[in-house]
């Protein structure tokens, strides 16, 4: 088995598994049926993403390895998401800050991913460039109308990105595998898309009135599987079913 | 003229107003926002529109509460589409509403205060998996029947409404049939899943096409503006007898000891509806009324800041574009 | 501050060769917002290609009272169609 590109791609796969797993928490509890509907055609889009992955991984791991095993019947230490994506919805603002500072990244790092020598890899980040651009958009447009509304909402979106900030480095860790498999064209580099990254986002918290923290402090293991408290329950959620009645078709 | 006399012109000339009304419906014509009608007619359209419209609100929350647990991918994001799409009827059909001259919040504030009323099947815990499967299978199943007939109801945006809603749906019932062919097919454990979810939604669904017809206040008078086409009655029957040929197929029992084939009526005959439970569901004492509503109004809540801060926002952008071309 | 989202009209082009046509409306702060949630809203199932938003108010329509002076005189100008002229039979297309 080619256990690095395995391991890339739940590297790739989880990130989109967890924030679509978040906002699919969010579904008939937003501040208006038109961002309930919007937020969960995010969540869709990020499942798409994750099927595919997942699919592919499933072809390489063979034997009976399914999207769904890999997916549900993992150990939490065996997840390889950012932290930054499982942090809960504590309000709107977290939402919206959560999200946007995970969609600019991943723009870039699919706009990147587009060129991979791995054909299927190539192939899920061409399609999945037009969704994050998309993404991008509408959670950025959400953090300006939050910075930049009231005196209340500027608050509460200064506390989100002043919360989230610290998991946003981790975005750019280059794991072992990614290092091997970037050197044969097959992974992104992630750390080579940092600069930009902060770039882009602290011209928009700017933008929307917000100070960018200083905080050169950050959180990182979600990569190696050490993640944060909330994860486990974020699993006993999405696991239940197949954990409760294993080996079962639903 | 005297006062007297200026009056009875008055009701003369909305009696031949409402003779003429009447008679475009009865053509088959289609009523607009603005056209004229009586006040009768608006009242009857707004609420029967917006308890819709809530129903499909509400609706979202007992799948939404199985959405974090679907037990595959695939099942995930269909429940995800079916209650996203949820949210959408619901927005098309305020929108119908709103056209009638009241806004949305207005009539939110008729759902969170308990004034308005909406399906009482929503009052009903969603307590396992397969729940999700005897939803989509029998209360969209029910919904359908009553909806289709509205695609050719009076009020022209309701009626555009619905067939946007009923073109929408056809995927739901399926979702749902699919969930529950699954568990039939499963292990013992997953057939029984589905017979109790099929023990515990029967009764409930059937309830949710109304009160029989002789309980039923609104019928005569929606029959004429077509809100309605069929009695509650009828309707029941229409279902019943098309899902208990489903129910065959899936091996699953339906919870009726007195349910059997009437040769003669080409029928089914059905047990006694316990009517009791039904008005104090509707009454508020159903096992969800309350979570369902805190949800509804949690949400809302917490959206404040949000809603007014987007206003701000829109106002402030508005305020530059004036700006900047006064500067020009 | 409790001040509501205004309602917006949609218009949406489901392919490139047709006009676009009313799909209904929904709640948006801004125009941009209701571009985002014309798109979630009404094009989830590709219905689209283009979408215009209109803010409500800003539409002013014709008031069904006077439908009798502002189209019943079109109704006796016949002249108008093709079907008013007659032909000879052996011209088949005109």
């Amino acid at each position: 088995m080619k256990t690095n590109l395995y391991n890339y791609i739940l590297e790739l796969a989880d990130n989109c598994l967890i924030a679509g797993q978040r906002l699919g928490e969010l579904c008939g509890h937003g501040p208006s049926l038109e961002t309930d509907i919007a937020c969960t055609n995010i969540s869709l889009d990020l499942f798409g993403q994750t099927r595919s992955y997942f699919q592919y991984a499933a072809d390489i791991k063979g034997g009976d390895a399914s999207e769904d095993s890999i997916a549900f019947l993992r150990y939490e230490r065996q997840y390889k998401n950012v932290l930054l994506v499982e942090q809960p919805n504590r309000d709107f603002a977290y939402t919206i800050a959560r999200q946007y500072l995970f969609d600019v990244f991943h723009l870039l790092l699919l706009e990147k991913l587009q060129f991979s020598q791995d054909m299927i890899l190539s192939a899920i980040a061409k399609k999945s460039i037009k969704e994050a651009s998309y993404h991008v958009r509408f959670t950025g447009d959400w953090i300006k109308r939050l910075g930049d509304g009231t005196e209340e909402s500027h608050a509460k979106m200064q506390e989100a990105i002043d919360g989230l900030w610290t998991y946003t480095n981790e975005l750019f860790e280059v794991t072992e595998e990614a290092k091997i498999l970037a050197e044969e064209g097959i992974a992104v580099n992630v750390s080579t898309l940092k600069d930009l990254y902060y770039e882009k986002v602290s011209a928009l918290l700017t933008e929307a009135t917000l100070t960018v923290p200083e905080n050169k402090y950050f959180q990182k293991g979600g990569k190696s599987g050490i993640h944060t408290e909330h994860m486990g329950y974020l699993l006993a959620d999405m696991q239940y079913m197949q954990r409760a009645y294993p080996n079962m078709k639903w | 003229m005297s006062e007297a006399q200026l009056k009875n012109t008055g009701t003369e000339r909305s009696r031949s107003l409402e003779e003429i009304f009447e008679q475009r419906i009865a053509n088959d014509e289609k009523i607009e926002p603005k056209d004229w009608m009586p006040e009768k007619y608006r009242k009857t359209h707004i609420r029967q529109i917006s308890q819709h419209a809530h129903s499909e609100i509400v609706g979202m929350l007992p799948e939404g509460n199985w959405i974090t647990r679907a037990p595959s991918l695939r099942r995930k994001v269909a429940l995800l589409a079916k209650v996203q799409d949820e949210a959408g009827h619901g927005l098309y059909l305020y929108s119908a509403c709103e056209t009638l001259g009241i806004s949305r919040d207005e009539l939110y504030d008729q759902l969170h205060s308990g004034k308005a009323k909406y399906s009482s099947i929503f009052n009903y815990p969603t307590v396992t998996w397969a729940d999700m499967g005897a939803i989509g299978w029998l209360v969209d199943g029910a919904a359908i029947i009553n909806q289709v007939p509205l695609c050719n109801t009076s009020y022209g945006p309701y009626a555009r409404a619905m067939i946007r809603v009923c073109k929408e749906e056809s995927f739901h019932q399926r979702q749902g049939f699919e969930i529950m062919m699954s568990l039939c097919n499963g292990t013992e454990v997953q057939k029984q899943m589905a017979q109790d979810a099929l023990n515990r939604w029967w009764w409930p669904s059937l309830m949710m096409l109304g009160p029989t017809d002789s309980e039923s206040v609104h019928t005569e008078q929606s029959m004429k503006w077509k809100l309605k086409r069929k009695t509650n009655d009828e309707l029941r029957q229409q279902f019943i007898d098309q899902t208990v040929p489903q129910a065959d197929i899936l091996g699953l029992t339906i919870p009726d000891p007195d349910l059997k084939w009437n040769e003669e009526t080409g029928h089914y005959d059905f047990g006694e509806i316990d009517w009791e439970e039904f008005w104090q569901v509707v009454k508020g004492h159903g096992p969800c009324n309350k979570e369902r509503m805190n949800a509804r109004v949690g949400a809302w809540e917490r959206g404040t800041w949000v809603r007014d801060a987007a206003m701000a926002y829109a106002e402030k952008q508005q305020d530059k574009k004036v700006n900047s071309a006064k500067a020009v | 501050m409790e001040k509501n989202w205004p309602l917006w009209e949609i218009f949406v082009r489901s392919k490139n060769g047709l006009e676009h046509r009313h799909f209904g409306s929904l709640h948006a702060a801004d125009a941009e917002m209701a571009l985002e949630n014309a798109r979630d809203v009404y094009t989830r199932r590709s219905e689209g290609v283009s979408i215009w938003v209109v803010e409500s108010k800003n539409i002013t329509a014709s008031n069904p009272e006077n439908n009798g002076e502002l189209f019943e005189p079109a109704q006796d100008k016949i002249y108008r169609h093709p079907t008013f002229y007659t032909l000879p039979d052996e011209i088949k297309h005109m």
